[in-house]
């Protein structure tokens, strides 16, 4: 027992003696911490790149996605709507098949919806429980041009949740219901041809049947239906008359030091349905050109852009055609900053200019349900990222001083880990007239949440 | 005697001239170490390619990771220092593929030292290439303890260099910022490796003068003739946090075609360059 304790003790002095037996500290400077050499300076032996231990499948993955939860309720309640303004399970599965001279990928997403009870799939409209988001093929016939076959997302343009000249379709109905924001953008199926060159880049797409917007047309979304002067929602749902032709997109476009010019047009129809066929009642998409431009770039310490846009309504070309949207001219200014660390703030001012608008006048009743001439917007977005930028709040929202409407837009997103992310949000409408773009919208105010595993 | 001591006296003038010359020649100025620092660090061949994984640990000890490669090209067509190939413009290529929400996304940067840099990013479910307005470049990297500009590289012009000492392995440099205001720093002292020229240890003292982040390299491999660090961390000792920086697949002067830093290569990805 006497050697054990001994021995303890004369380890235990060793040790303490071995802890304090080092040189004096240095008066107060830089030496004190001197780096220790690392692993390949001083042993010449290990010069031989030995890389770090990255799991190399880690790359390729065969699949990947999502599976999310999302539920919403109504705020206020709608006796044409239910209650519940979403709740769903979505599987995304996302294929990428790489070969020597092309690519496939393919994006589905698998959909149990308890809202909207339609089993039957309507891949156009994004109805059923299959969505297919992309099924395309990608190569490339000579170095400067490159060409996407099929099913995929278009996006082009500077506004920020504002399109003037991206005339690709929209899902208005997820938007306004709290889905991602991804679910905004609806798939086309088109033919996208790129050609680069040193003087200008142009892309040129044709969608060889017109794809319409994801509309509101009731059945999720009440809405105010100028045509019966009254609000429509499941019971009396929008009925269309499909255009039956093609749609051709083009832009033009540059970099420029840093600022990137664009020019664009468009012939095709409008997206969601501008008109009314009088003798049948249903609502059309009328024929539709847009010519347009755009720059972007830096402006002070923050990142500016303007674009514009002609929408030519072909079907209307004087304005006196009561059934049928006339001509606009859009302009939208916008402006984005980082004010302080991870938080950024985004201002646009966006205009609509109804053309014609003296005929426009004669041609409507005396109804008092007319448009303005001038529609302005304002949008603002603040984006504040806090928890090492793993937690995201975000507000977006519209004002139009003259419509007198708005709509608000908050979400927090969180990320759990790398797998694990859930988020909260609104979207709220607010105005007096019943018949202004988000004043109509005022009865299908609601909360949403939902949790999301990426793999 | 006469000759000998002639002979000897040219040797004792010739001898000390060269060792008085090597004793030049050994001691570099303060600009050459620098310069020759950010060349290491940041500048090293014309352009280069790595696959990069990030650990990132929190003081629970609850890790994310992040893995991306990153493609980058100089300006200039030189690595001569002389020729100022130790900072100028660079273009940046950084392609997500964890985690699962950042898949498939591109961080695109047109890199001016002394300006504001142009940002793009790519949202691939979107297919929205979006221009990024941050001008702070000391936020966090992706969420990691490394700052933007820890990545990217920080403007030599924004701070006053110092040599406070030097050992058998390291120049010690003490840097301090020109304008004080824009940065969470007093100053920061960089360790650089005698021999290689790469900072070895950085640490950033707080205006109260407290020792708060600490950058260390870890491995060095040399790859195509250049000494390059391939695994560091950064702790942020206020945090307790702590990111490990893995690189794999280095390589340098691969001719990377300026047009990947283009808006055609947000929207399609170089896979075969990628890989």
């Amino acid at each position: 027992m006497h050697k054990r304790a001994a021995l303890l003790f004369l380890i235990t002095t060793q040790l303490l003696a071995a802890a304090y037996a080092g040189p004096p500290a240095l008066p107060a400077g830089v030496l004190t911490d001197t780096p220790v050499i690392p692993i390949g300076l001083g042993f010449e032996s290990s010069y031989e790149p030995i890389f770090a231990n990255i799991d190399e499948n880690d790359e390729v993955l065969p699949i990947a996605g999502f599976w999310e939860l999302r539920a919403g309720l109504r705020t206020q309640s709608d006796s044409d709507q239910q209650n519940t303004s979403i709740a769903e399970s979505r599987l995304q599965l996302e294929i990428q098949k790489e070969f020597e001279s092309f690519a496939l990928n393919f994006t589905t997403d698998l959909l149990y919806d308890t809202v909207d009870k339609q089993r039957s799939i309507d891949l156009e409209q994004g109805k059923g429980w299959l969505d297919i988001r992309e099924a395309n093929i990608e190569f490339s016939p000579t170095d400067l041009i490159d060409v996407k076959l099929g099913r995929q997302i278009l996006t082009w343009g500077t506004g920020d949740l504002v399109f003037i000249n991206d005339m690709f379709s929209k899902d208005w109905n997820s938007f306004f219901n709290g889905r991602d924001e991804e679910y905004l953008k609806a798939p086309s199926d088109a033919i996208k041809a790129s050609f680069f060159d040193t003087l200008v880049n142009v892309d040129l797409i044709i969608n060889p049947h017109f794809d319409a917007d994801r509309y509101i047309d009731g059945r999720r979304i009440s809405f105010f239906n100028p045509m019966l002067g009254e609000m429509s929602g499941q019971s009396n749902l929008v009925k269309t008359k499909q255009a039956h032709g093609s749609e051709i997109s083009l832009r033009l476009y540059q970099t420029v030091g840093a600022y990137e010019l664009a020019l664009y047009g468009y012939n095709g129809y409008w997206k969601s349905p501008a008109g009314v066929e009088p003798a049948t009642g249903l609502s059309i998409f009328p024929e539709l050109e847009v010519y347009g431009a755009s720059v972007r770039g830096p402006v002070s310490n923050g990142i500016a852009n303007i674009e514009m846009g002609y929408y030519n309504s072909k079907e209307d070309k004087t304005g006196d055609n009561p059934f049928i949207t006339n001509s606009e001219f859009r302009f939208l200014a916008g402006f984005e900053q980082e004010l302080l660390k991870d938080l950024t703030i985004g201002v646009q001012y966006y205009l609509e200019w109804l053309m014609d608008y003296g005929k426009y006048r004669d041609s409507q009743s005396s109804a008092s349900h007319h448009r303005d001439k001038y529609r302005h917007l304002l949008t603002t977005r603040l984006t504040w990222l806090t928890r090492n930028q793993n937690m995201r709040w975000s507000l977006f929202g519209y004002y139009s001083p003259s419509d007198d409407d708005g709509y608000l837009r908050p979400k927090v997103h969180y990320k759990i880990d790398d797998q694990w992310s859930a988020e909260i949000g609104g979207n709220f409408f607010m105005g007096e007239r019943k018949e202004t773009f988000f004043s109509q919208f005022r009865h299908n105010n609601n909360l949403f949440a939902a949790i999301r595993y990426g793999f | 005697m006469k000759k000998n001591s002639f002979y000897t006296l040219s040797f004792l003038i010739f001898g000390s001239t060269l060792l008085l010359s090597t004793a030049v020649l050994a001691m570099p100025t303060i600009d050459e170490i620098v310069n020759r620092t950010n060349f290491a660090a940041y500048y090293q061949g014309q352009d280069g390619k790595a696959k990069v994984k990030m650990t990132i640990t929190d003081k629970q000890g609850r890790e994310r990771i992040r893995q991306f490669v990153i493609l980058r090209s100089d300006e200039s067509t030189t690595d001569s220092l002389e020729n100022n190939a130790y900072k100028g413009n660079q273009k940046l290529y950084v392609y997500f593929s964890r985690p699962a929400d950042v898949n498939k996304m591109v961080f695109m940067v047109w890199k001016q030292p002394g300006g504001n840099d142009d940002r793009w990013l790519y949202l691939p479910a979107l297919d929205l290439v979006k221009r990024i307005a941050s001008s702070d470049k000391r936020t966090s990297f992706v969420g990691s303890d490394f700052y933007y500009e820890d990545v990217s590289g920080r403007n030599l012009e924004d701070d006053l260099h110092e040599l406070i000492s030097t050992d058998d392995n390291y120049y010690v440099i003490k840097n301090t910022p020109v304008n004080p205001d824009l940065v969470e720093f007093s100053h920061y002292i960089m360790y650089i490796h005698k021999k290689t020229f790469l900072p070895i240890q950085t640490e950033y003292y707080d205006k109260g003068g407290v020792l708060y982040r600490r950058n260390q390299a870890l491995k060095v491999d040399t790859v195509g003739g250049f000494p390059t660090i391939t695994q560091s961390s950064m702790e942020n000792l206020k945090t307790n946090s702590k990111t490990l920086m893995e690189y794999s697949k280095v390589s340098y002067n691969l001719d990377i075609p300026e047009e990947i830093y283009t808006e055609r290569f947000l929207r399609k990805a170089p896979r075969k360059l990628l890989r």
